[in-house]
């Protein structure tokens, strides 16, 4: 069906929002040129292309774009199709293309910045309205691409804000990837892990940052993690802090999760205070603080260290959770179904130890055998079936709800709770996206 | 670097290893039995195949020679097993309700190495079904273990399963080991 501006955003109330917003193909449509093909869009590290020539592929929206490192050593974001008859140049996800692309359809060749170089047979194109200097003739580059930090992104469409302003407080979580690094550098370890969810791209980020649902879905693997830290105990031996990841989530019962506060931002990011002791009295995470106390200074060292953020959600696109060095970015394919890219970084000059626990944190909880994911796609699987059902046409985030604190723009949830703040702050994020006229600044 | 892993790693992928029929046999009923624990959910059976420092091991890329320190799809050793076997078995494994079935055909053996001490090096391919939530799903990889000669028979100090599409996209999560 069309959807007026109207009926869009009437599909977002102050407490709930209505299930075709996750069902139907097309609001998905709607979102991929409204929201994904309108506003920044993560596309990936630069440490993922090292070389000159190396290259990654990514997915903004719709739309199927290289990330390329030129032969200025400048990294650079490409649309990936042929101008001549629209085949897509790199095909492998990952690779490196030398000098140039060549594409494997009629041998046309693009400098690394996207200017044609030349194809077989070019004196045939005299005479006609083929310009090597014209752009339309190049591969095409994204209206606006950028980077925070080494973190680089594209927007589709021109107007809008810049990306620094679009981050907004959410910079913060790139910035936590960096600096707490002792080396002040960060870098991607491997390729990255890739799933596919069997629901709506919304479900992910609502999940990720809700703080009712960990003692529930993950109660089993908590308890077998619990299991495990006894057996070890047992045998006379300190279970290792990497398994205290998984066993919290049965320690801290079905409503433990009450001391985690969650904050709004503008744009339509938000936050989850951490939970994770990961500052423990132990020779590393001493030995790792000392290592940043000496490169940034007492002071500057524990402000970084002091960040309490367990996770934030840059809207529409990434999860990131600084502590342990992990970034999510979704790729959605269709209104029921989810590409998730997880990647991990490695902190410059962190002692080994630190690496390997958030090593252990990406095999638990983001491997394509995880325990704990797996339990999570189960129910957002089993939520999109079932918001398919017309038996109410609402999906409820009353929990907390008129509670949240407004201050200068950014919303807090009521203190001590549960409080479904970020749900209600996306969907209201995503209403004004979805009804904006193109090139609002929001 | 893990013994087990240097150990695969020294081996010729394409050694052919000319061993007594009696070894292959005993070999290959080894392999099938492991695959078979599996589908029929014996899972101490499973683990008891595995020495005690033995590791399960499901490489991320292709070139890896090495499990530890870096990301892997499974990297288990006998602790591990142990929290995945109780959390899969675990009344509230949501996922897991019902379970999932498996269906392994082992074939291809082929014996790269045996060392004086009656270890193997041997490499094998693999079929796999899995049933869950109604639908089926297939997996093929090739195997590589080795086996430790014991007096009460192999054990496996290393199993390397590289799935041929190890990439993905993996469209669910692999709870169980193939």
């Amino acid at each position: 069906m069309t959807w007026t501006t109207e009926e869009i955003a009437g599909l977002v109330e102050p407490d709930r929002a209505h299930r075709k917003a996750y069902t139907d193909p097309d609001i998905f449509d709607m979102e991929m040129e409204r929201i994904f093909e309108r506003t920044w869009i993560y596309v990936g590290h630069e440490s993922q292309v090292k070389k000159r020539g190396d290259y990654y592929l990514a997915q903004v929206g719709r739309q199927p774009v290289i990330m390329i490192r030129g032969q200025d050593n400048q990294v650079n974001v490409l649309y990936n199709r042929c101008p001549h008859r629209g085949a897509q140049i790199c095909s492998a996800r990952k690779g490196n293309t030398g000098k140039h692309f060549y594409c494997s359809y009629h041998a046309w060749t693009f400098h690394l910045d996207g200017k044609l170089e030349g194809m077989p047979a070019k004196r045939e194109y005299e005479g006609t309205n083929l310009d090597f200097d014209d752009p339309e003739f190049h591969m095409a580059r994204p209206a606006q691409v950028d980077n925070y930090r080494g973190f680089w992104f594209v927007n589709l469409s021109k107007g809008g804000h810049d990306l620094k302003t679009h981050l907004g407080e959410a910079a913060a979580a790139f910035d936590q990837l960096i600096d707490r690094a002792p080396g002040k550098e960060t870098e991607i370890v491997g390729d990255c892990f890739r799933m596919v969810q069997q629901s709506n791209w919304k479900i992910f980020l609502e999940n990720q940052l809700d703080a009712s649902h960990p003692g529930v879905t993950h109660e089993s693997t908590g308890k077998a993690a619990q299991k495990l830290e006894a057996k070890i105990r047992q045998e006379g031996e300190e279970p290792p802090m990497e398994l205290s990841f998984l066993s919290d989530f049965a320690r801290l019962g079905h409503d433990g999760w009450t001391k985690f506060g969650t904050v709004g931002y503008r744009n339509g990011h938000s936050s989850l205070e951490g939970y994770m002791g990961l500052r423990p009295d132990d020779p590393d995470t001493n030995e790792y603080v000392r290592r940043m106390h000496e490169a940034y200074g007492e002071k500057k060292a524990e402000e970084i260290l002091g960040t309490n953020i367990h996770h934030m959600l840059v809207y529409p696109c990434n999860s990131v959770q600084p502590p342990l060095q992990q970034l999510r970015t979704i790729r959605p394919l269709a209104h029921d179904k989810t590409l998730t890219e997880i990647w991990h970084f490695r902190l410059k000059n962190a002692p080994e130890k630190i690496y390997r626990r958030s090593l252990a944190y990406y095999y638990m909880v983001n491997s394509p055998s995880t325990l704990i994911n797996a339990d999570d796609l189960f129910n957002w699987w089993k939520c999109q079936h079932g918001l398919d059902s017309s038996a109410s046409e609402w999906v409820s985030f009353h929990r907390k709800a008129g509670q949240d604190e407004e201050r200068d723009g950014v919303s807090y949830s009521a203190p001590e709770s549960m409080s479904e703040l970020p749900l209600r702050h996306m969907m209201h994020a995503w209403r004004e996206y979805m009804t904006a006229t193109v090139g609002e600044k929001l | 670097m893990t013994e087990a892993c240097e150990l695969l790693a020294a081996s010729d992928v394409n050694a052919v290893a000319d061993v007594s029929i009696e070894t292959q046999l005993t070999v290959e009923r080894f392999l099938y039995r492991q695959a078979e624990l599996l589908d029929e959910k014996l899972i101490e059976d499973w683990m008891a195949l595995f020495s005690d420092d033995g590791w399960y091991w499901m490489p991320a890329e292709a070139d890896q020679v090495e499990g530890d320190g870096q990301p892997n799809i499974f990297w288990e050793d006998q602790g591990l097993m142990l929290m995945r076997n109780a959390r899969n078995t675990h009344p509230r494994a949501h996922s897991q309700a019902p379970h999932n079935r498996l269906c392994h055909v082992v074939s291809n053996v082929i014996i790269e190495s045996e060392n004086a001490d009656g270890d193997i090096i041997v490499r094998s391919r693999f079929q796999c079904a899995e049933y869950l939530r109604y639908e089926v799903r297939n997996f093929s990889g090739k195997y590589r273990h080795l086996l430790k000669k014991t007096r009460a028979g192999y054990k496996i100090a290393l199993q390397r399963v590289d799935l041929v599409n190890r990439e993905g996209p993996y469209d669910y999560v692999l709870q169980w080991w193939l």
